[in-house]
């Protein structure tokens, strides 16, 4: 098992400078430049000031030299300055952010586990029933609603209208002058909009998902067994039948990993939530190369470790897989 | 029961309408000191140092909390900030600033001669990243002459020498010696201005509050929060839940969703002609732009309140000249291209340009009359515009397509390489009529700012002096021609000047629209006691 950890681990540093190094082509494929904020159409910027900028970015080096200079900055676990105008570090533009977007993905994937396993159980016991039936449009009808359509009308109806909910932002204004605990109820308070709509738009795949793994363990011999020897439906389906639908969720889990640090752009725009997908995509229109190349690689270096936990821990649970 | 609070509800509502109409009344005339205001904000400011800064939520946020030697008045006029005054040599090169005594940082440091010299350093130093050199470059020489006199000398009279030294004075004394782009100040300002920055949670606020020593006396409003909210509906959804007390409206808030006695009651909504315009730029480098009569043409076939009352909802007016129609640059008597197809259709025939083969498109010499307007995506006004605009073409026989790009793209592979046929943009005006870099033929080159590849002689001379000449009466005519020019020339058809469309609470007064717009006046704001909402 330690020598299949460590050749895993081995395998993950060629992955991981081939990923970057696609990345670090691709994004310089897109046209544009982190100067052009500054200089495009602005009357006042001349072609000598723009040269200027440039070279005080490096991004009059050749590419590769720009590629081997990030690398090596990063083999010193530097991600390097933002090009963006504040040139701050990258490394403290992405800790400021994941805490709050770490937060709230944890806090939907809670909830979507919640929600959608007993959902998925149930639906999958009670098959083509009103139960399934009902369960199944409601899922799937938060899969299809665009979620800043549902999330504006969430705000205006609770928000505006109704007053019980703040519409965006994590903390009220005088929150500065709260007690801890009043803090702490105020900043669940502006989660409750933001968890739900994150986690509404996932139940549909959680739960078919789980949904399908039940039926398909239901139809198993040992199911049968099980039955056959007269065990009550509860034992049979709660201790022998879902323990073997969950084990692929184990799998899920780990892809989701990576997710954890992503976050969504259109909903945190919405909800005025600074995230981690509105400051990749700020990123990206700004051309801020060391930036996005940092949040690349924090994504990558997660999704590796994820697949590697999802196998590790699908082979711990099930013995099939680590004898085999 | 329910029915009863609602209806007590309403009363006490419908009585406190009617005391807001009942003016000079109370407290309620007496500016005092105290509340908060809470500006919504579509961006996070980048950096809050001048020098770097180039989008406008720093912008904002740099003009409360810095000071430039003089400024714009409400009406537009030059006048003292930190200088108190200051003389101009019989030939026009050279400045000497009288700055104020009494003025000190917010930590409390004395302001001099030296920070100012210190900040023209900074902007010509080259190892600053700054987009904004060039306005100093032109200085020969800059002295100290004492702490509170500071001398300019210019190789050549520069008509916006002055104006220059409006941009914020950095503090010597904590930035002497440090790297500009690692200066914890970007992130914690110190200014002179009338607000000093209190905290910044990125990507949620930032807060200021007023100086109690601002030379100018302390402003009223005590706190100002601007709280980042990048999206347009979020923000409108706060200001209805009392979330934010000032934004800039759309055109279709302002019109319709603002439309109720509720939101009457506790907003004031203000309209006035923004700085800018938008406009159709021909690129004249292509054959087909290169006949006048065909740039005639296709202004005669626009209907310019159409687009103003479709686009904007009449939030705004037809545009026919690149300055703005309330200032004195402006030359109302150039001429004039109303909405007339039959003209247009006319001067295309003179042109040459007939529908021969009888299918709806113009065409000469075997080519089509057909080219594609450019413009950037996430300007919802500019791809209506172009909308409207193509049809108005396909009428005179003009078949036009319309292109929609991201931006970055949008410039670097159809704009700055001149790789386009026409192009709906905008400018943003500043006040100084100097526009040198959009039409002297010498900004030609990639990357520049006349694009369509605007090239008259006498446009060039204008300009030359235009940007060499002191007094205002003789530029007035300088730029009074370049307008006639530009008129009869049609490089761009100009569309529309579109409106600022502000809301403010109610509770705030001492707001007073002028050609500056509302916030000149910012630091005289203030909320009744009685009204105000909060009390830290």
């Amino acid at each position: 098992m330690l020598l299949y950890l460590s050749k895993r681990l081995m395998m993950m540093v060629p992955m991981l400078i081939g990923i970057t190094l696609i990345s670090f082509m691709v994004i310089h494929l897109a046209p544009g430049e982190p100067t052009d904020l500054q200089t495009d159409l602005n009357p006042e910027a001349s072609v000598e000031m723009k040269e200027r900028l440039r070279a005080q970015y490096g991004l009059d080096q050749p590419l590769y030299v720009q590629y081997g200079q990030w690398l090596g900055r990063l083999a010193r676990l530097d991600f390097g300055e933002s090009f963006s105008q504040d040139r701050r570090p990258v490394f403290d533009k992405i800790t400021e952010r994941l805490p709050i977007t770490i937060l709230i993905n944890v806090l939907s994937i809670g909830l979507i586990l919640a929600v959608s396993v007993p959902i998925g159980i149930l639906s999958a016991v009670k098959r083509n029933s009103p139960f399934d039936r009902g369960t199944t449009i409601f899922v799937f009808l938060g899969f299809a609603m665009p979620s800043f359509w549902l999330a504006l009308l969430l705000m205006d109806f609770f928000g505006v209208r109704l007053g019980i909910f703040p519409i965006s932002g994590l903390r009220s204004i005088g929150y500065e002058y709260m007690g801890p605990v009043q803090q702490f109820f105020d900043a669940l308070h502006h989660l409750i909009l933001p968890v739900f709509i994150s986690a509404f738009g996932g139940l549909a795949g959680f739960s078919r998902y789980m949904r399908s793994n039940m039926l398909e363990v239901i139809r198993q011999d040992y199911i049968l067994t099980a039955r056959a020897k007269g065990l009550p439906e509860r034992v049979v389906i709660y201790r022998h039948a879902l323990r073997n639908a969950l084990l692929p969720v184990i799998t899920i889990l780990g892809l989701s990993v990576p997710g954890l640090i992503g976050g969504s752009v259109i909903f945190e725009t919405i909800f005025a939530i600074p995230g981690m997908g509105k400051l990749f995509y700020d990123g990206v229109m700004m051309r801020d190369y060391p930036l996005i190349m940092g949040i690349l690689v924090i994504g990558a270096i997660l999704t590796l470790i994820g697949n590697l936990l999802a196998d590790v821990g699908y082979a711990l649970a099930d013995p099939r897989i680590r004898k085999g | 029961m329910r029915i009863l609070i609602v209806l007590f509800l309403f009363l006490i509502t419908a009585c406190s309408q009617q005391d807001g109409t009942v003016p000079a009344e109370g407290d309620a005339a007496k500016p005092a000191h105290g509340d908060t205001i809470l500006m919504g904000s579509i961006g996070e400011p980048s950096t809050l140092l001048p020098v770097l800064a180039a989008d406008s939520a720093s912008s904002d946020i740099n003009g409360l909390v810095y000071t430039g030697l003089v400024r714009y008045d409400k009406d537009l006029v030059i006048e003292g900030d930190l200088a108190e005054s200051w003389e101009i040599s019989a030939d026009n090169r050279t400045i000497t600033f009288h700055l104020r005594k009494d003025v000190t940082w917010h930590d409390g440091a004395p302001f001099t001669a030296e920070d100012v010299m210190f900040t023209y350093q900074l902007y010509i130093d080259p190892e600053t990243p700054t987009a904004y050199a060039e306005r100093y470059r032109q200085v020969s020489k800059a002295e100290v002459v004492d702490p509170y006199t500071y001398r300019v000398h210019y190789e050549k009279p520069l008509a916006t020498a002055l104006i220059s030294w409006s941009l914020g004075i950095h503090p010597k004394h904590l930035l002497e010696g440090q790297e500009i782009t690692k200066s914890p100040l970007a992130r914690k300002p110190v200014g002179t201005g009338p607000f000093r920055f209190v905290k910044w949670d990125a990507g949620e606020k930032v807060v200021l509050e007023s100086n109690p020593s601002y030379y100018e006396g302390e402003p009223n409003i005590h706190r100002v929060v601007y709280r980042i909210i990048p999206d347009q509906s979020t923000m409108f959804l706060e200001l209805r839940s009392n979330g934010i007390d000032y934004m800039g409206l759309t055109p279709l808030q302002y019109t319709d969703q603002t439309d109720t006695p509720n939101f009457k009651r506790n907003f004031n909504k203000y309209s006035y002609m923004a700085f800018a315009y938008t406009y159709l730029g021909y690129n004249l480098r292509k054959p087909m732009f290169q006949d006048k009569r065909v740039r005639h043409a296709l202004s005669y076939a626009i209907d310019k309140q159409e687009l103003v009352d479709g686009v904007l909802l009449g939030l705004g007016q037809a545009a026919n000249s690149p300055y703005k129609p309330d200032t004195w640059p402006y030359n109302p008597n150039v001429r004039q291209f109303p909405y007339d197809p039959d003209q247009a259709r006319a001067l295309l025939e003179e042109a040459g340009w007939i529908d021969s083969d009888n299918d709806g498109v113009r065409d000469k010499d075997g080519e089509p009359l057909a080219f594609t307007i450019v413009t950037n995506q996430g300007n919802e006004q500019r791809i209506r515009t172009g909308e409207i605009v193509q049809r108005r073409f396909r009428e005179v026989g003009v078949d036009v397509k319309l292109r929609v790009i991201e931006w970055a793209s949008f410039l670097k592979e159809f704009i700055n390489p001149g790789n386009f046929d026409a192009t709906i943009l905008g400018w943003s005006v500043s006040l100084d009529p100097d526009s040198y870099n959009i039409w002297h033929s010498s900004k030609t080159r990639p990357g520049e700012l006349n694009f369509v590849n605007f090239q008259n002689a006498e446009v060039d001379d204008l300009l030359e002096r235009g940007r060499r000449t002191y007094d205002q009466a003789e530029r007035k005519r300088i730029y009074d021609r370049l307008q006639e020019i530009l008129a009869e020339e049609q490089p761009y058809t100009w569309l529309y000047v579109p409106d600022s469309l502000p809301v403010v609470g109610k509770r705030f007064r001492g707001i007073e629209p002028a050609p500056a717009g509302i916030m000149y006046n910012f630091d005289k704001w203030w909320v009744p006691a009685s009204e105000q909402r909060y009390k830290r």
